[in-house]
């Protein structure tokens, strides 16, 4: 009974959160719409014993990836109207067809199940806590390799966005 | 289950009154010194040396109107001091103020650890809340819906984000060396005295308490300058800087509101001293006394001293504050980005090296 209300709690809040990014008008309130989302996830994480992860979710998405947002979004001005008009071709029909095919698939699921609801809560060994030695002990043993891929991958993103945004031909003369 | 649950209320109650009365006594301490540092007096109506002054200003602040601008962002608006307030006495939860306290109560001895909360992850939660009360500051410059709180906001933003990196940088190695996360364990670290392998040397290091400052000071100096960033203190203040943007982020709040900000600015001030004594300073550690003092007193000697160290700190804040004048925007940034960083990455791996060769001797032997 605990069980489901600390799950369902935190719950309520990631999909209030998610709703308001949605359909808040103004740029500043889906923000902190998605703040809410993801300081609420944290706290999931909690209640699945990964203290670590709970932690690293509120201090880089939470904390250091929202605040750049909300930076930008202040920078821009948040006075613009929204633009109503389709950007991408087809835009409802492709969301429409995500969401049936998304519907589908948690219908099968359910009715696959027969209906237990103890899908909620699948089977977690709560006796290992996610702390930074358990973490770091795997991390850095069985998954290394993946690890070091992805660190790879996030220097090229990085690199890659310097070396659009940089024009070397008009910006030598500033140096 | 149910012990604990009622030792866990009777602590966050009496941190809740610790903090509160603390920042009474902090802002008036802060207006006399500072009065001390300036030749004047200071406040010195209200009770004896006017200690009472803020307690009226409380009040003041409690019976003032609340005005809302009319261009305010209502939800905004009202959200930011509650986020300024929330993460302040969250951060003074994981802070150790002493040993184990062994109690004995009805006969049944019970363990009461002097901390709100010890987390494995002490050191992440206080960055993690750290960074959100960052948002406390964007927003209440965004939604007073007026030009000078949004400039302050948006300097709050880009200065409390460029520290918050040097911050975290500066504390990996103190991690390190302290091998754990937990901020119990890490006053625990430093207990005993320092120790060299040269038995010349040895002699005269020994009588050094072994606090993280002593091998450590590289990064208790970025961690320092950083903290006095992070709670927009002089003079890093360009977030409120009253010379060019009247209030900054709280310009248009009055009342209680303006006093919840006011209330966790110094309770923040008073948390990263702490903080900063619990990290290089050894916490609560220091001799008790306990062969010519009650046991009683004895007990809380440790709290004494950790009392001592954050005041100590405290009053380095505020003579910065009397001392320094303020920084331009562009020295902060700089200072932030190609000083501190910088520095406390080759600090960083200057001390995993060192603690490298202590730990498994030179790499070819």
């Amino acid at each position: 009974m605990l069980d489901l209300f600390l799950f369902a709690i935190p719950a309520a809040f990631v999909l209030a959160g998610a709703l308001i990014v949605i359909f808040a008008k103004n740029p500043v309130h889906n923000a902190m719409g998605l703040v809410l989302t993801l300081a609420s996830l944290a706290v999931v994480y909690i209640t699945l014993n990964a203290t670590f992860v709970a932690m690293v979710q509120m201090l880089v998405y939470a904390g250091a990836v929202m605040t750049l947002f909300l930076f930008v979004i202040m920078m821009i001005g948040v006075d613009k109207a929204e633009q109503t008009k389709e950007e991408i071709k087809g835009q409802t029909f492709l969301v429409l067809g995500t969401l049936i095919l998304l519907g589908s698939l948690l219908t099968y699921i359910v009715i696959n199940s027969g209906f237990k609801w103890d899908l909620w809560f699948p089977a977690v060994d709560y006796s290992i806590e996610g702390t930074p030695d358990v973490l770091a002990g795997s991390l850095f043993t069985s998954w290394i390799f993946p690890f070091e891929v992805i660190s790879i991958l996030l220097i090229v993103a990085a690199t890659a966005a310097i070396a659009l945004a940089y024009d070397t031909k008009t910006r030598r003369d500033d140096d | 289950m149910s012990t604990d649950l009622i030792i866990s209320g009777i602590k966050a109650f009496l941190i809740l009154g610790l903090l509160l009365t603390n920042t009474i006594l902090l802002i008036w301490l802060e207006r006399k010194l500072v009065a001390g540092m300036q030749s004047r007096v200071g406040p010195d109506r209200a009770g004896p040396f006017g200690i009472l002054q803020t307690v009226a200003d409380a009040i003041k602040l409690l019976l003032k109107e609340q005005i809302m601008p009319l261009k305010a962002d209502r939800a905004m608006y009202l959200l930011a001091p509650i986020i300024a307030l929330v993460p302040s006495f969250l951060i003074f939860m994981i802070i150790p103020l002493g040993p184990d306290l062994n109690l004995e109560i009805n006969g049944q001895n019970i363990i009461v650890p002097l901390v709100g909360a010890d987390l494995n992850v002490g050191v992440l939660f206080f960055l993690a809340l750290s960074s959100i009360a960052v948002y406390s500051v964007v927003l209440a410059g965004w939604s007073s819906g007026s030009k000078y709180p949004l400039l302050g906001g948006v300097r709050a933003s880009a200065q409390m984000i460029s520290y918050e990196a040097a911050m975290g940088l500066s504390l990996v190695p103190v991690i390190l060396y302290s091998g754990s996360m937990s901020m119990s364990e890490i006053v625990r670290s430093q207990s005993g005295h320092l120790s060299s392998p040269i038995p010349f040397l040895d002699a005269f290091v020994s009588i050094i308490p072994k606090w993280n400052i002593f091998p450590q000071f590289v990064a208790f100096a970025i961690f320092f300058i950083a903290s006095v960033a992070e709670v927009n203190r002089a003079p890093f203040d360009l977030v409120e800087a009253e010379q060019e943007l009247v209030g900054g982020f709280h310009t248009e709040y009055s009342g209680f509101r303006f006093a919840m900000f006011f209330l966790a600015e110094y309770i923040n001030m008073f948390n990263m001293c702490a903080i900063t004594a619990t990290f290089f300073l050894g916490g609560w550690l220091g001799p008790t006394f306990s062969n010519f003092l009650p046991p009683i007193l004895s007990a809380f000697m440790p709290t004494i001293w950790l009392g001592v160290k954050t005041f100590a700190l405290l009053f380095i804040y505020v003579w910065i504050r009397a001392t320094l004048p303020r920084l331009r925007y562009d020295q902060l940034m700089e200072l932030g980005w190609k000083r501190l960083i910088p520095i406390s990455l080759i600090w960083l791996i200057l001390s995993s090296i060192v603690l490298g060769l202590r730990e498994f001797g030179l790499p070819w032997s």
